[in-house]
This record gives C-alpha cells, structure tokens and sequence, in this order.
C-alpha cells in the first residue's frame, strides 16, 4: 500500500540529487578553473554557492519534517538519517570547490609553476568518486560505494606526491613560493573533497546495511 | 549569474498561509455548557476547505465536545448549551434546519456502528431520507469507491453489515456518511477502535477524501494528527491552546503547554 | 482435617443438594400438570373436540368449537387494543419521555399489571357491558387488551431501550428526523423483541379466565359478531369443571390441555425468535 508520506520522500530525494549534481559541477568548474586558469568559471562557481547552500537548508527542513510527523522505521528512517548527513558533506564539498575557485583567482597573475601532470589526475580521480558516490546514493549500490571507498587512498597518495614535488620547487625558487603554496592548498581542498565522497559512500551502506562502519578500518576492504 | 534552483510542486501545506485559505467553517466566541458547568471557553478558530484539520488533546480536554457542535449533536443531549456562532460558508447553523445541516455536515463515529441492514441499505439510508440526485444504485457504488470499500464488498451487497471485519465496517460508515455528499466530514477518533492496518487504510482514505470534502478529526493519537492533517489544533480543559499548520505544531510549538504534550512530558 | 473444615463441607454439600431439590421441584411441576391433563384429557381430544359445538345437557359428544373460535376472537380484539397502545407507549417512554413522566407512566403500568383480572373484569363490565345492556365479545375483548398493555409496554420498552445508542446517533447524524430514526432503525432493531413481547402477552392473557366470566360471559353456541356473549375456552373450563357430568369433566381436562398446549407453544416459538438475536453490531 502506497503511503502519502513517500511522495514527501522522493521530493526530498530529487532535492538532494540535485544539490549533489550542482556540487558535482562546481567541483569540475573550480578545477578545470586552476588547470585552465580560467578566470569566468573561477567566478562562475562563486555565484553558484549560493545555491548550495540554500538547497542545503531546504532539504534539512525537509529531513526534520519528516521525522517529526511521519514515525519512520527501518530503511525509510535510515534514509532520511542519511539523507540529512549526505546533505552536509555536499555543501562541505561545495565549500571546497569554493576555496578551490578561490585558489585560482590568485594563482591567475602568476606564471605556471610547472607543467601539471598529478593535478589533472587527481582532479579526474576525485569527480569520479563524487560522481560514483551520488550514483551509489540512487542506485543504493553497495559495491559503487565501496569502489569509492577503495578509490580515497589513490587520491591520499596523489596529495602526498603533489605536495613533495610542489615542496621541491618551493625550495628551489623562492619566487614561486606564492603560487606553489596556492596549488598545495588546491590539492589539499581536492583530497578533503575526495574525504566527503567517502562519508557519503559511508552513509549508502548505511542506508542499504544497516552497517555504520565510519572509522573502522578493517571494514572496507 | 547564480543558478537557478527548480521549484518543486510541494505538498507542505506550511507554505500556505491561513489568510489565502479559504475557510468552509468559522468558529467564534464559543463557550459550551453541560448544565452549570462549563466545558468549552471562548474557541475560536477556522477549518479551512479541502483539508484535514485535527483536534488534539488529553482526555476530557472538549474535543470531542466541540467537534460535535460542528453537526449540532450537542442537541441530542438534555442540559447542553452553545454559545457563540458557528458559520458553514458564511450561515450561522444554529438557525438552520437542523436535518437539513446535519446533511451538509456528516460524522463518523468511534465504534463503527452500521445499521443492522444489508451493505446497501446502510449506504442507501442517508438516500433515502434526504433524497439522491443520481438513481440510489449508483449513488452507492460510487460512494462505496470513495471509502475504498467498492471491489471487498461488490458481490455481496445484500449481505449483513456485521458480516464485515472492525475496519471494513468503519470504512462502510464513512461511504454512508458520503453517500449524501456532504461538504464537511467530521470523524470522531475513527481508529481507536481499530488495528494498525486497518487504521492506516482509513488514514490513507482520509488523505485521499480531501478532495472531495473538508475533514476534521478528533484524535487522542498525536502520531495520526502529524501523519494526516494539514491543520492541527491543541486543547487543553476547555481551551484552544494552539492552531497551526501541522508541520509547525509538531516542530516548532509556539506554546509550552503544546511542546510538553505533544514530547510526552504532559502530567 | 478438623472439625470445622468437617461442618463446613457438610453444609456445603447440603446447601447444594436442597437447592438441586427445589430446582428439581419447580420443574417438575410443570411436567406434573401436563402429565395429568394428558392422562385425564389426552382421550377427549379428537376431531369432533375441535369442531362440533357442546351437546345438550347431559348428552356426551360434542365439542368445544363455539370456544375456541370465542377464545380466538377475544385475542384477536385484545390485540387490537392492547399490542397499538402498548407499542406506542413503549416508543412514547423509551424514545421521548424525561425521566420523570417516564417513571410515572412505568409505574402506572406496574401498578396496572397488578390488578387483579377480576377487578378488570368489573371495570370492563361498568363500561361495556352495562351501557350496551348485554354481555359481548366486546367487553370480554376490552378487558384482556387492558391486561395486555402493561405487558407489552414494559416489554418493548425494554428491547427498544437495548437498541445501542450508537445507532440512534448514526441515523441522526445523516440527518434522519426522530420520527424516521425510530421506524427505520430503531424498531426494526428490536423488532424480535418486541414480537416476542407480543406473543408472551398473548400466551398470558390466552388463560384469563376471571374477567371473562361476568363480560363474554359464555355461549354454548356460536356467537354471532362481537357484540353477543361467547365462549372461550377458560370460562368453559370453568363451567365444565364445577359441572356433575363426567363428561363435561374429561371435557374440560381436554380443553386444558389445549390451553396449555397452546400458551407452549406461543412460549417456544418466542424464545426461538428471541434466540436468533436481537442486533448487536459486532465489536
């Protein structure tokens, strides 16, 4: 028997794909920004914030609504408790494609520091997990989560080598320091976003097992 | 340029305001009497159209008191007294004919309590008394589609009306009360007597019947108010505490006495 | 076990075998009377019993026919006074009345059933008999109505009144006026009470004798309309019983036993239909 309750259900839903779409957006718009130094999307991602963040408030209104008129039990209830983390981690995200956009709007007056070969790599590895992570949410597919799990410390390792190649550099020519410093920082923003796309794998397995396994290791794999 | 985020045809009635709802009933100043003593003080609320409103409240608190004045019960009992008017569409119906409003205005009761007639005559009777526009065979079917009752009983219509389970005769009484198409339904804790499933078929019902007419239940279970109801109205001795959209009630309570009581924390 | 627990047990067990004994007692009289009217009576009953018309002093044969077509008619007017005034006035005390004309009019009616039926019988005769100059079917017909309102009214009125409200408020809340509240719903809710109320007074006054005897006053033949005397088949008793001719005697041992037999059977078919059950929504 269909309840009125899930139509309340699914448009919280749709709301939430589509906050995740935008997050998506402004991860690969505040990147391609850097890689491209490209100074129109730099910008365009800072007007989409906005956005974000209301759909944020939106469908947290919608989470406590539901809780409190709507008893829920067993997967609708870890749903909506899903839902409400999920919501969070994508305005993080969207925070940090901001800090990203941010980035390069410094870094635009200066000279490229050097060729850039992990950051593109790193940029495409984290969208995917974004991307990976939000088809999980819609298909409830516990394994797509887990790949993203699996996938977080290729992005770790991409960091790490960022940051020492940059570190070489800096230590190198101090003029570029600046820049070097902005990059680093880019890569860091990147490597919390790849963070975000793992609690929100998290949250899908929640939501279809019924697990919680946040900080423990031996889970995942 | 900042995105544009789309709109979504939305189903929260807290983006309503009262002031751009149209109400099917008004009531003001109300106080109520059973002989000296003194059960309802100054009420005064609306029931908008094409909603469901619910009452709320502890024991003895006069929801049920109130809700019964809605259909001028309150006559049937000697020693009972109104004061203070009650509009249907813009007409005190304490100057009614009472018959005549008790047409416009049905109820469903606690116990479901169909005649001891076949399932036809039951639904048949309000017809008869009050006359029906379409040919009386019909007029049944097409309420007993609206209970969602329909395709359980439509080969035995000429069977017993205690025949049927707890909830299929409950739902039996609301086809009867809209085999006379009233504009107003009030139902007086219409699960109480029933079980869980039973009771989410009648409140899904309920959800679905607003359509067709205005809806006001009395419930003792707060849960079924959050589920159904777009409008919710919290009693408390005799007094209307609180009358908000539902979704507010239940999240942001304006009055403490409601936030203690619908948390649990009452008594 | 001591001598207490010992007395106790004792009284215990005959406590249980004197009431055993009275019950036994109140039953058996019943089988005892039926028992002697079949054995005193069972031979008179034959064809002729039921249809030819008491013989001439003295002379054996002959039947009771006159009386049971009296007894019949004089049911027949009691009804027609005593079943409308009664039902009505159950409706009147169960549906309308506050509770002090309600009390009243219970009261009366008790008080009503308690007359002696020859009190009855005097009263009817003042009023029928004396104006009309001659005893009649009609008097002898008013008298038994009279016994059978108080009957009927405190019967139906207590199956009306074991109608749940439930289904008075649901008819008044489609809007059903009183009046259609009571003949659609509430009286066909009742409806094998208030027949059983019916027959039971039937059965009742089918054996007053007392009141007849100075009203229909008796016939030894037919009984031409209602304003005649005529006989019945208690007053023939009567006569019969308290007549020299053996007879006439085993006569009236006969028509008691279709007396009896007829007040059983009224008695049995009322509790059948009573047995089918008065409606009560399932809970």
């Amino acid at each position: 028997m269909e309840r009125h309750f899930e139509k309340d259900l699914n448009e919280m839903k749709e709301r939430l794909l589509w906050m995740g779409s935008l997050a998506e957006r402004a991860v690969h718009q505040s990147v391609h920004a850097v890689l491209d130094t490209d100074e129109q999307l730099a910008k365009r991602v800072l007007d989409e914030e906005d956005a974000i963040n209301e759909l944020q408030m939106e469908i947290d209104d919608r989470v406590v609504q539901l809780l409190a008129l709507h008893q829920l039990m067993a997967t609708d209830l870890r749903f909506v408790l899903a839902v409400s983390r999920i919501n969070n981690d994508l305005e993080r995200i969207g925070d940090q494609a901001v800090n990203i956009a941010q980035g390069a709007l410094r870094i635009l007056r200066h000279p490229r520091v050097k060729p850039y070969v992990d950051l593109p790599r790193m940029s495409e590895l984290t969208e995917e997990m974004v991307r990976n992570a939000l088809n999980a949410v819609v298909r409830r597919d516990v394994e797509l989560a887990q790949s993203v799990l699996a996938t977080d410390d290729q992005v770790d390792h991409y960091r790490d080598q960022i940051f020492r190649e940059l570190l070489t550099y800096m230590m190198g020519d101090s003029s570029v320091v600046f820049p070097a410093f902005e990059l680093i920082l880019v890569a860091k923003n990147l490597e919390r976003i790849g963070d975000h796309a793992t609690n929100i794998a998290e949250d899908v397995i929640y939501l279809v097992q019924g697990q919680d396994i946040r900080h423990n290791v031996v889970d995942r794999r | 340029m900042s995105v544009n985020i789309p709109p979504i045809a939305t189903s929260a009635a807290a983006k309503e305001t009262s002031a751009a709802l149209a109400m099917r009933m008004s009531i003001s100043k109300v106080n109520f009497f059973y002989g000296a003593k003194q059960v309802l003080f100054d009420i005064n609320m609306g029931i908008a159209t094409n909603k469901v409103t619910s009452l709320i409240g502890p024991s003895g608190c006069g929801k049920s008191t109130l809700l019964r004045t809605l259909n001028r019960m309150h006559e049937t009992v000697r020693g009972a007294r109104l004061e203070g008017e009650i509009l249907l569409d813009g007409q005190n119906i304490l100057r009614q004919d009472v018959t005549a409003h008790r047409r416009r205005v049905g109820m469903v009761f606690q116990r479901p309590n169909p005649f001891p007639k076949s399932i036809f005559d039951n639904v048949a009777y309000g017809l008869r008394i009050n006359g029906s526009k379409l040919p009386i065979s019909e007029a049944v079917e097409k309420s007993l589609r609206h209970a969602a009752l329909w395709d359980e009983v439509k080969d035995h219509l000429h069977k017993s009306a205690y025949e049927l389970s707890g909830g299929q005769q409950q739902r039996l009484c609301i086809a009867r009360a809209l085999a006379v198409e009233p504009e107003v339904l009030l139902l007086d804790e219409p699960c109480s007597a029933l079980d869980p499933i039973s009771t989410a078929k009648i409140e899904e019902l309920l959800v679905q019947l607003k359509d067709l007419c205005t809806i006001v239940t009395v419930t003792h279970n707060m849960q079924q108010a959050a589920r159904i109801s777009d409008f919710t109205a919290f009693l408390l001795i005799g007094q209307l505490i609180e009358f908000s959209p539902t979704p507010q009630l239940f999240t942001t309570p304006g009055d403490p006495r409601t936030e203690a009581y619908i948390t649990g924390r009452f008594g | 076990m001591n001598a207490r627990l010992r007395w106790r047990k004792f009284v215990s067990g005959f406590m249980l075998a004197m009431t055993g004994v009275c019950a036994l007692v109140s039953v058996s009289v019943l089988f005892l009377i039926l028992g002697y009217l079949v054995y005193h009576g069972g031979t008179s009953i034959s064809w002729n019993f039921f249809t030819k018309l008491p013989a001439p002093v003295g002379e054996t044969g002959g039947g009771m026919a006159n009386a049971i077509i009296g007894s019949g008619k004089l049911l027949l007017l009691a009804a027609l006074i005593g079943v409308p005034v009664g039902f009505f006035g159950a409706i009147y005390l169960a549906e309308f009345s506050g509770s002090t004309t309600a009390f009243v009019v219970r009261y009366a009616a008790d008080l009503l059933n308690g007359v002696p039926s020859i009190v009855i019988g005097i009263f009817a005769y003042s009023l029928v008999v004396l104006p009309f100059k001659h005893f009649s079917t009609l008097s002898g017909g008013f008298a038994l109505g009279l016994m059978m309102i108080p009957i009927t009214l405190r019967s139906t009125e207590e199956f009306l009144r074991s109608v749940p409200n439930a289904l008075r408020e649901a008819s008044m809340a489609l809007g059903a006026s009183k009046w259609k509240t009571i003949s659609s719903v509430i009286v066909p809710a009742a409806y094998r009470g208030i027949l059983t109320a019916v027959l039971l007074a039937f059965a009742r006054v089918a054996g007053e004798t007392a009141p007849l005897l100075f009203t229909a006053f008796g016939n030894r033949f037919w009984s031409q309309g209602w304003n005649q005397p005529t006989a019945a088949l208690p007053e023939m008793i009567y006569r019969y019983a308290i007549s020299p001719y053996d007879d006439w005697h085993r006569q009236a041992w006969a028509a008691g036993l279709v007396l009896l037999g007829l007040i059983l059977i009224i008695n049995i078919v009322a509790r059948a239909i009573l047995s089918r059950g008065i409606a009560v929504p399932r809970t």
